[in-house]
């Protein structure tokens, strides 16, 4: 029996991306769990239950068991006779992994997207046009005397966020009572309890609300009584909170990116906050959904120059959001086959676009089941990085972290990266034996 | 019967991220996902009692789901489904030329369903998928 604690353990799960944890494994399994957060607790000790085992192909209209070596031929194939097909998810896994499908992506001709198309796709739009002030995570912490959280639950989405940052003691604050917390949202929440100041807003009024409180900060005179739901006298006390802080943040979430308005939102949002520069100190971020999504984003724009919904159908980059997005190819009908990596794009977009997904070859590689797994040609198994394999990743303040394997992964399964590697090999061979 | 207009939103619940990681085809995913939080004078003017079921349509389509009475209240005209495959089989895939589709503030129309089941999530891929062929 050996039984060992590992520090300094990374959560793969949400955005927030802690890697604080302190994992206790015995006999190659996690028995124990310190620091982390209801969700993680469950990922990190229920990872082995329900996973696929192996390989598995349509035989006959069903899912049946196979070799990896028969899956990857197949999928090759599925990839190197597709037209124009879509490579997405990779904000579930490493960075590694996005690397390997961005050089698939290129050999077949296909569109790479990743989860941001569903999440804060909106958000990078803004930013290309006004660009955000941002810092890490640790300066946060020591510094804000005032933090926002807009169209954002994290005590639900991001349990330890405000624990780390907002209610923690930091170099120049004692905690939670040196700190103003104001929320934003359209209904209370679990997060709002925790708040000084509550704005319930209209739902889609966040570009009016925010609008307003850049006249606000401006001086200038708000004329409505109320706006989005607000009352003008509220608008303008959070407007003096705001200029009147030393160090303000404004974590914002897809309450922005999702609603009427999306990247016109987020457009208000980041032109508040250069507004407010030139009255005190005031940063701005995402709260990105998942804990590699950052990473995904990285890595897509080193290799591309373009962050997310990359077109490599013409041999270069594209990158043309609402067209080059998998959502629009997918509702217009135009891929012709799909590679998902550790994502379920049949439980996250809209009807119509599964509609599309079903009609094509689809391959999938997760650790687990999933409802696009029901509807896939080719699933593989993989191994769950950050508990079983390791590998790089971007927290959603753009710091770089490296996850490593606590427990060794189930006997012959193989990582996403690794799999992804043998599927552009054979796609090399197949590309090159046709061009002879 | 009666029937009501909100503002649907979908979004992360703790105990959808919990079930979630649990395993998709596990009970406590559909009890923690297949579910409406709606204002509990809300559930009162359809007439319901949560826990019953309640069909949730929009100009995409509609879909069943358990109505639940919500902890947050007040929001009246306002209903929050968790993300995930019962909400998108309402939710509109057009993306105003930004990639991204519309998952909250979108207008739905409730009605009480007691006499219909809510489907399983194979069952709920199979309804979503029905009448596609590759």
């Amino acid at each position: 029996m050996t039984k060992q604690v590992v520090p300094d353990v990374v959560c793969t799960f949400c955005g927030a991306t802690c890697d604080d944890l302190q994992v206790t494994v015995e006999d190659g399994k996690v028995i124990g769990v310190r620091g982390g957060c209801a969700i993680s607790l469950r990922k990190l000790t229920e990872y082995g239950r329900d996973r696929h085992r192996t390989p598995l192909m349509k035989k006959n209209g069903e899912l049946q068991g196979t070799s990896y070596e028969e899956a990857i031929h197949r999928s090759a194939e599925i990839l190197t006779n597709a037209r124009y097909p879509i490579l997405y998810g990779w904000s579930s896994t490493s960075c590694e992994a996005s690397r390997v499908g961005l050089e698939l992506a290129e050999w077949v001709g296909g569109v790479m997207d990743n989860t941001t198309t569903v999440c804060h796709g909106p958000t990078l739009l803004a930013v290309h046009d006004i660009g955000e002030v941002s810092a890490s995570f640790g300066e946060i912490r020591e510094r804000a005397d005032l933090v926002v959280y807009w169209g954002s639950n994290p005590v639900h989405s991001h349990p330890h966020h405000t624990l780390r940052l907002a209610l923690e003691k930091g170099r120049f604050r004692s905690g939670r009572k040196d700190r103003t917390i104001i929320v934003v949202d359209v209904r209370r929440t679990d997060t709002t309890k925790m708040a000084d100041h509550f704005l319930q807003i209209t739902p889609n009024g966040d570009y009016e609300l925010l609008c307003a409180l850049r006249m606000a900060v401006r001086g200038d005179e708000l004329e409505q009584g109320v706006i989005a739901g607000i009352q003008a006298e509220k608008i303008e006390e959070v407007a003096d909170l705001m200029v009147g802080c030393e160090f303000g943040i404004l974590f914002f979430g897809v309450g922005l990116t999702m609603t009427l308005g999306k990247h016109r939102n987020v457009d208000a949002a980041l032109s508040l906050i250069r507004d407010l520069n030139s009255r005190t100190k005031f940063l701005v971020m995402p709260m990105r959904g998942w804990y590699n999504v950052a990473g995904a984003n990285q890595v897509s724009a080193w290799v591309t120059g373009y962050p997310y919904g990359v077109d490599l159908s013409l041999g270069y980059p594209r990158y043309n959001p609402g067209d080059t997005t998998v959502i629009d190819i997918l509702t217009r009908g135009d891929c012709d086959a799909a590679l998902v990596v550790a994502s379920d794009p049949v439980s996250n977009f809209p009807v119509e676009a599964t509609r599309h997904l079903a009609q094509v070859p689809v391959i999938t590689i997760d650790p687990r089941p999933s409802a696009t797994a029901l509807i896939s040609e080719v699933v593989f198994p993989s191994t769950v990085v950050g508990i079983e394999t390791g590998g790089s990743m971007y927290r959603m303040d753009g710091v770089a972290l490296r996850a490593r394997a606590v427990v060794p992964p189930p006997p012959g399964i193989r990582s996403d990266v690794a799999t992804l590697r043998d599927i552009l090999a054979e796609v090399k061979k197949l590309k090159v034996a046709a061009s002879n | 019967m009666s029937s009501l207009k909100v503002t649907l939103l979908s979004g992360r619940s703790l105990s959808q991220a919990k079930a979630k990681v649990s395993g998709k085809f596990s009970e406590e995913y559909v009890q923690n996902v297949a579910v409406c939080e709606l204002d509990p004078d809300d559930l009162k003017s359809l007439g319901m009692s949560p826990g019953q079921n309640i069909r949730v349509t929009t100009r995409t389509g509609s879909v069943v789901v358990k109505g639940l009475a919500s902890s947050q209240a007040p929001h009246r005209g306002i209903a929050f489904i968790p993300y995930g495959p019962w909400a998108n089989m309402v939710l509109p895939s057009e993306t105003q030329g930004t990639g991204m589709p519309s998952f909250k503030g979108v207008e739905a129309e409730l009605t009480p369903a007691p006499d219909e089941r809510v489907l399983g999530l194979t069952s709920l891929v199979a309804e979503m998928t029905r009448g596609v062929s590759r």
